[in-house]
């Protein structure tokens, strides 16, 4: 069983479980992610992984309510039981494979949107324990939605915070913040996006124009996430790809995302009848 | 003479009622039409419907217990060299197998030994249900078909739990002091669920780890309800593999969550078997083919019977459209094409070669027809066209004329030129085939794969790797179940003797 630990909501519709998954726990890796099935009725849904403890046996998640799925995903508390967390799933980030010397003459620059900004936490955090030097940009549309700030100011040598409202930090999106560092002066050998796919979007043509080469990770749609059934399929420099084995992490300069966005609305109009009907299943086999 | 009753012909579903249900099509035979056919079979002394079964059922046996009545000395046969006969009874191609080469197939029809298996089966799923006492639905199942149960009730019949095939009582290598060997399979589709059969019966220790969170393969995943129950048939079926001690771990992606080396340095187990299937679905690679509306027939047919999307308790969504074009002539095609039809959709098959060389078993081609699925044949698509909103608005196709035959024997399909035009249709379903997935030999040192990225293995189906065997699809590319059942079943045997000599 995969026993929920603890619950934490981080915003009024984001919520950070800890959830046991002993296995996943022990083998996952940066830039990997997993699927969760809240209940035997429940879809496969695709999550970050936002941090893991193989000592403990535990693997973090933070999940946002957008439909019917996150919202039974949120809907547990700590004590119940999902009935399915399987991974990790995915390529780990290819800094992985990069050597001592090699990341030291690194300087990284994470660009976080939203929810994000819960997977850059792993990365950042390994970043840093292995000698480079990191600088994060959190984007929220405003205050109350920041997460993962202080977790994040804790392993990154500088973090820059932008609301689109200018209630907290800099006041515009992250890619403005970009170019505000890059002319002052900031000189940045790679940069990493993952937040919604229209951020990623303008975040690559930030870099470009900038001549940073940078990493998006696609969240796209996913049914078994182990290559099976292709809903994932994105189209990197020219070829099809499946995100779910060859990613999550793609070179952003190579990804057709006008097609990836609208990939993602796919079930869309299903989706909507879902939530129409959805008869909420909260207190289910209790 | 035997021979001169005719075939007796299976109830199946109305096919305009079937069309707008998932229930399962064909109904079997009841015990009096199950006797009567039975009595069919002419008992050859060389049969060669035995040869022609990839895991050699003792046919003609069977079917002589099931023609004197003795429906439970016919399940007994049967599970000797079958763990899944009510699956195969249903899934198998027959008629390229043991009915192909049954010898009153030359002259008139051959015994229906698909529709015979199945009854056998099935029989025995209600008597294992019986005997724990656990399902009604089974007895009446067993009512229904006015089954012979035991005249006694308060005897409880002889549990289900297959013979073991060998003389003698069997003792797996490692049962000394230091415990019995244990053994991983990775897959529980069929391939999986055979050698872990097996090697249960012959006293290991046997774990299978699936990636999925139900067991059952491209049985559970990739076969619809109306073919193959799965809460009847299916879920049984897999129950009685567990009864034999096989231990079931769901959730582990292998290559991911846990490599071979770990299960096998850090976990202990002394051999594994890899029947992974072949799960990667393909595409033609033309243009159009990322548009909204085009799906593999592996995430079309996974939403719907993994995730069940046609029933509106769950929660996943599925697009069938109102016309779907399914691309390929295989079972998966009819299976996706029969499922779209069934949500609600106009569907069309589009095929490349014409009606001769479908891949598809025949019953399915049969059971499309009558169910309103129109055939495209010698028609081929060259691209997929787009609205301005980037969904399918049109399959744009070529048609094909028969050439010279290929290295499989089959006429090679050759396009007419300047005959290109249009099918109207706002989904696409690409049925063309799949390949293993890669990362289990990816992951594990010294497993070599063929061009085609399926596993090397030898005929006993020992890997380029010392202890690792693999069997079925991941070994071969797309085949069948039985094929994978029958080497699942080798391997069992060669894992056994491997650990002996060890």
């Amino acid at each position: 069983m995969y026993t929920i630990l603890s619950k934490e909501m981080l915003t009024p519709n984001i919520c950070r479980m800890r959830v046991k998954a002993p296995r996943l726990a022990s083998s996952a890796k940066p830039g990997q992610f997993l699927i969760v099935r809240a209940d035997e009725k429940g879809e496969r849904v695709p999550l970050t992984i936002s941090d893991y403890d193989a000592a403990e046996g535990s693997v973090t998640i933070v999940t946002q309510k957008i439909g019917a799925s996150s919202a039974d995903i949120i809907s547990f508390e700590a004590g119940e039981a999902f009935a399915d967390v399987v991974g990790p799933l995915g390529l780990p980030s290819e800094f992985l494979k990069k050597s001592p010397e090699e990341l030291a003459a690194q300087h990284y620059i994470f660009i976080a949107g939203g929810l994000g900004t819960a997977p850059v936490y792993p990365q950042v955090k390994w970043l840093h324990e292995h000698g480079a030097k990191v600088d994060v940009i959190i984007g929220a549309r405003t205050k109350d939605l920041l997460i993962y700030t202080e977790e994040l100011g804790a392993v990154c040598d500088n973090l820059y915070i932008c609301t689109d409202d200018g209630s907290c930090g800099f006041h515009g999106v992250g890619t403005a913040q970009l170019e505000a560092l890059v002319a002052a002066g900031e000189k940045f050998t790679q940069a990493v996006a993952i937040g919604p796919m229209i951020m990623m979007k303008f975040s690559t043509l930030t870099c470009r124009k900038l001549g940073i080469p940078i990493v998006v990770s696609l969240n796209t749609l996913m049914v078994d996430g182990t290559g099976m059934c292709g809903a994932c399929r994105v189209t990197v420099g020219g070829k099809t790809r499946f995100a779910c084995v060859e990613g999550p992490e793609f070179d952003g300069y190579e990804v057709d995302f006008d097609e990836a966005m609208r990939r993602q609305t796919q079930y869309k109009a299903e989706e909507a009848a879902e939530n129409e009907h959805h008869v909420c299943r909260i207190g289910r086999g209790k | 003479m035997a021979n001169r009753i005719p075939r007796v012909p299976v109830r199946e579903q109305d096919p305009k009622v079937r069309a707008t249900n998932f229930e399962e099509v064909c109904y079997g035979y009841n015990e009096e039409e199950a006797l009567l056919e039975a009595s069919r079979c002419l008992h050859c002394k060389n049969p060669r419907c035995v040869a022609a079964c990839p895991v050699n059922l003792q046919i003609p046996d069977f079917i002589a217990k099931l023609a004197e009545g003795d429906v439970q000395g016919a399940a007994e046969i049967v599970a000797k060299d079958s763990s899944l006969p009510a699956v195969c009874g249903r899934v198998c191609p027959q008629e390229t197998q043991c009915e192909g080469s049954c010898i009153l197939g030359v002259k008139s029809e051959p015994v229906a030994i698909g529709k015979l298996e199945r009854f056998v089966g099935d029989f025995a799923v209600s008597q294992r249900s019986q005997n724990r006492g656990e399902s009604e639905e089974f007895r009446d199942f067993a009512e229904s078909q006015n089954l012979s149960t035991s005249s006694d009730p308060t005897i409880p019949l002889r549990c289900m739990v297959p013979p073991l095939p060998c003389r003698g009582r069997h003792v797996p290598a490692g049962s000394g002091s230091a415990g019995i060997a244990k053994i991983a399979i990775i897959g529980s589709g069929p391939a999986g669920l055979a050698c872990a059969s097996d090697l249960a019966k012959m006293g290991y220790d046997v774990t299978i780890f699936e990636a999925l969170h139900k067991a059952g393969g491209v049985l559970e995943y990739g076969i619809p309800e109306f073919r193959l129950p799965k809460e009847k048939v299916l879920k049984p079926a897999i129950d009685s593999v567990k009864a034999l001690g096989v231990k079931i771990e769901t959730n582990v992606i292998v290559g991911r969550t846990v490599t071979i080396d770990q299960l096998m340095d850090e976990e202990g187990f002394k051999a594994v078997f890899i029947g992974t299937g072949a799960g990667l679905p393909k595409f033609m690679g033309i243009p159009g083919e990322n548009l909204n509306g085009v799906f593999s027939a592996n995430e079309f047919l996974t939403r719907n019977n993994l995730m069940k999307a046609y029933r509106s308790d769950y929660m996943t969504p599925i697009h069938a459209g109102r016309k779907v074009c399914v691309v390929g002539g295989g079972n998966v095609a009819m299976d996706a094409a029969r499922t779209a039809l069934r949500l609600g959709a106009e569907v069309h098959i589009v095929y490349r070669r014409t009606e001769v060389e479908l891949p598809a078993r025949r019953e399915e081609v049969h059971h499309a027809k009558e169910e309103g699925i129109v055939f495209d044949l010698l028609t081929n698509p060259v691209e997929v066209l787009g609205d301005e909103k980037g969904w399918v608005r049109a399959l744009k196709c070529v048609r094909m004329e028969l050439g010279e035959p290929d290295e499989s024997g089959r006429r090679s399909p050759v396009v007419i030129p300047g005959s290109e035009f249009e099918i109207t249709a706002d989904t696409v379903i690409m049925a063309l085939g799949t390949s293993p997935n890669p990362l289990i030999a990816r992951t594990t040192d010294g497993l070599e794969t063929t061009r085609r990225g399926c596993l090397v293995a030898a005929e006993d189906g020992a890997t380029t790797r010392e202890g690792i065997f693999a069997g079925g699809d991941a070994v071969t590319g797309a085949a069948t179940v039985i094929l994978a059942m029958g080497a699942g079943r080798t391997a069992a045997k060669a894992i056994d003797q491997y650990l002996k000599n060890k």
